[in-house]
């Protein structure tokens, strides 16, 4: 009982439940300097999140592939590494699995979903472990090179999607993939569906949580990010768990495009990365690199996200939902400033 | 084949190019002077590309405002500075992770512009067109073949630049004030003890970075058109971080990298649109690609032989 309050009460937890307060109260000053009511604001974002069946169901949808995102970030960040692309990633992976789902027409679910997948994966995988070895091996900062392949990976689904591998009419996409790799839905709400990838999400938090506490791998990789020549001191390559994070990072990422394909869209579809990735940077920061903390996150992002088309509707433009965004990174980054103000306020409380 | 060594003579050979070179790589010029001086003093600054956006945004706005885009880039370099202020204060009196710091920056930036487009001009996407920055007309020195046509109307962003790299370069090399910045960023501790005030230094190099980063987005939006497009730096801001790096931290390599990168874009722009070609519309997304192909193959293969100052990206807490 009391490791399950320590658990939930630790210091980190409250930096960012105080980082996310703060900026949703700066968001209503900002509403209130532009002469739009707050509360009406927020009541709209609430009832466009969860007001109806098809809002919690849209909300759930997007949670599921943001979970993974941010799963991919922050298991970056427990090596020391800042996958600043997750946003290629996913687009990658999800070309990949695509093209793959066109393939696998004739065999059955059990041979083509796993194959689908795995191809979304390893597409994730090397797309990331480009970056890892060019920091790895050769110095290069992953910051930059992630972000550079985020735009070769965006300019490479619309060269393919409108070439190669397009399917006719409309916005740009792939062709359909087999039926026998779709994943099932679960229930439908008129044009709604909650399909089974949530499931995929949902299992992704389980194995990460597995990986980081009770294998080599997470050990290895977690030294090298607390102390990288502690780690190599005691016989851990870097080079090898730098590639290696970047890589499982990026599968997740890549796993993160798989599910829209399989579960979503059925295809490759023009915008799917969408923020995804960079959603995944504020979803890491406030579940602080914690798989449990991240699944809570992404549905307090996702919740934000979805409520906020509502919110536009009510007269504030839906790019509140970014500056909330920046503001909580920011709170998270300098989250001595937090510490300081409990500081004041326990030196106010020994004062009196 | 044959049509592509013709259509390369062809790029090579029409002034245009060379003026493209120029108004390319002006903004990339003046954000990684801006990352230069920050980094001397050791605090990375990747929140450049946020910092060129609300330049951008600034500059259209004031020149909407006032009818007069010399108020647009007063404006637009006050939002840069001010940017560059709150990750100063960030990362110098918080001790925050620089990188995580920038990030938000750059999310902020993309969600005040988005914002404020739509509340300001009505619709998401792009503003009016606005009054730029006029040209600076050299006269009859236009109708001097070739040279002529690349620098008888260049903008005043482009002649601003090449001056302030050697004003940057001057200060950080030959002043008492470049001295300290740069002993501020490779030994804060051995600085403080000889009575340099490292956290002010910082703060200098940080805003000063917003001013020039400011300057750079200002060029994008008010240079040339008049116009702020929704996230119009379009990933400049890192590109100007990879020059900076290849510049190995000194503003004149930080021009060199970047010119490099504007001559790539430029080349890539004017080779796309030979008529010998007769390429498909699909093409582009192959030569839009490019830069940021060479932005990774340069920073990949050049990085071993450059050196960042010793405690860049360290905060210094003062014991």
């Amino acid at each position: 009982m009391k490791d399950w309050k320590k658990y939930i009460l630790n210091e980190k937890v409250i930096i960012s439940l105080i980082s996310v307060l703060i900026s949703l109260v700066v968001a209503a000053v900002v509403m209130l300097i532009i002469g739009k009511n707050p509360l009406v604001a927020y009541a709209a974002l609430f009832y466009g999140a969860f007001g109806t069946k098809e809002a919690i169901i849209d909300n759930l949808m997007k949670t599921s592939p943001l979970i993974l995102t941010g799963l991919a970030v922050g298991f970056g960040f427990r090596a020391g590494l800042f996958n600043i692309g997750a946003n290629g990633q996913v687009i990658i992976g999800a070309l990949l699995a695509a093209y793959m789902g066109t393939m696998v027409a004739s065999y059955p679910f059990y041979l083509s979903i796993p194959l689908v997948m795995i191809a979304g994966m390893v597409g994730g995988a090397l797309w990331a472990a480009i970056a890892g070895w060019l920091k790895a091996y050769r110095g290069a900062h992953e910051v930059i090179t992630t972000i550079m392949l985020n735009y070769v990976a965006t300019f490479i689904a619309n060269y393919v999607v409108n070439g190669p591998f397009q399917a006719p009419g409309g916005v740009p996409k792939s062709p359909a993939i087999a039926y026998s790799a779709q994943f099932p839905n679960i229930m439908s709400v008129g044009a709604t569906s909650l399909s089974t990838i949530i499931f995929v999400s949902l299992a992704a938090i389980v194995v990460i949580y597995v990986i980081i506490q009770k294998t080599t791998i997470g050990y290895e990789v977690k030294a090298v990010g607390f102390n990288p020549y502690a780690a190599e001191y005691g016989g851990i390559s870097i080079g090898k768990n730098v590639v290696l994070a970047m890589a499982i990072s990026g599968a997740l990422a890549g796993l993160a495009g798989t599910t829209q394909v399989v579960g979503v869209y059925g295809r490759y579809f023009g915008a799917l990365g969408g923020s995804m990735g960079f959603d995944g940077i504020t979803i890491a920061l406030i579940g602080q690199n914690d798989p449990i903390g991240i699944g809570l996150a992404a549905f307090l992002i996702s919740s934000i996200r979805t409520g906020s088309n509502q919110m536009q509707i009510a007269g504030v433009p839906k790019d509140m939902v970014t500056i909330i965004q920046g503001i909580i990174i920011f709170l998270v980054a300098t989250n001595r400033i937090i510490k300081t103000l409990k500081v004041r306020k326990r030196k106010e409380v020994v004062e009196v | 084949m044959n049509e592509w060594i013709q259509a390369i003579i062809n790029v090579f050979t029409n002034p245009t190019f060379y003026k493209s070179t120029l108004t390319q790589s002006t903004p990339l010029i003046l954000a990684a002077l801006g990352g230069v001086f920050s980094e001397t003093t050791g605090v990375v600054n990747i929140a450049l590309e946020g910092i060129m956006l609300m330049g951008a945004f600034g500059g259209v706005m004031g020149s909407y405002f006032t009818g007069n885009p010399w108020y647009g880039l007063a404006l637009g370099t006050f939002f840069g500075v001010a940017m560059a202020a709150l990750h100063a204060w960030a990362s110098i009196k918080y001790g925050a992770d620089q990188i995580i710091s920038g990030t938000a920056l750059i999310l902020l930036a993309q969600g005040i512009t988005g914002f404020a487009l739509v509340e300001l001009f009505g619709q998401p996407g792009s503003t009016d067109l606005v009054r730029s920055i006029p040209l600076v007309d050299l006269g009859s020195f236009k109708q001097v073949p070739f040279v002529g046509v690349i620098f008888g109307n260049l903008s005043p962003f482009v002649y601003i630049a090449f001056a302030s790299v050697a004003f940057g370069w001057i200060l950080i090399y030959k002043t008492k004030l470049g001295l300290r910045m740069r002993s501020v960023g490779n030994n804060p501790e051995a600085a403080d003890t000889l009575g340099v005030n490292v956290y002010n230094v910082r703060y200098f190099g940080v805003i000063m970075s917003g001013f020039f980063a400011a300057l750079g987005g200002a060029y994008l939006s008010i240079g040339e058109l008049g116009q702020f497009t929704t996230n119009m730096t379009n990933g400049r801001g890192f590109i100007a971080l990879a020059a900076m790096i290849i510049g190995n931290w000194n503003p004149v390599g930080a021009m060199s990298a970047s010119l490099l990168f504007g001559g790539a874009t430029a080349f890539n722009n004017q080779l796309q649109s030979q008529s010998v070609l007769n390429l498909s519309t699909n093409t582009q997304y192959i030569f839009g690609m490019i830069p940021y192909i060479i932005t990774l193959i340069v920073v990949g293969g050049l990085i071993g032989k450059s050196r960042a100052p010793s405690a860049d990206g360290v905060p210094y807490i003062k014991e």
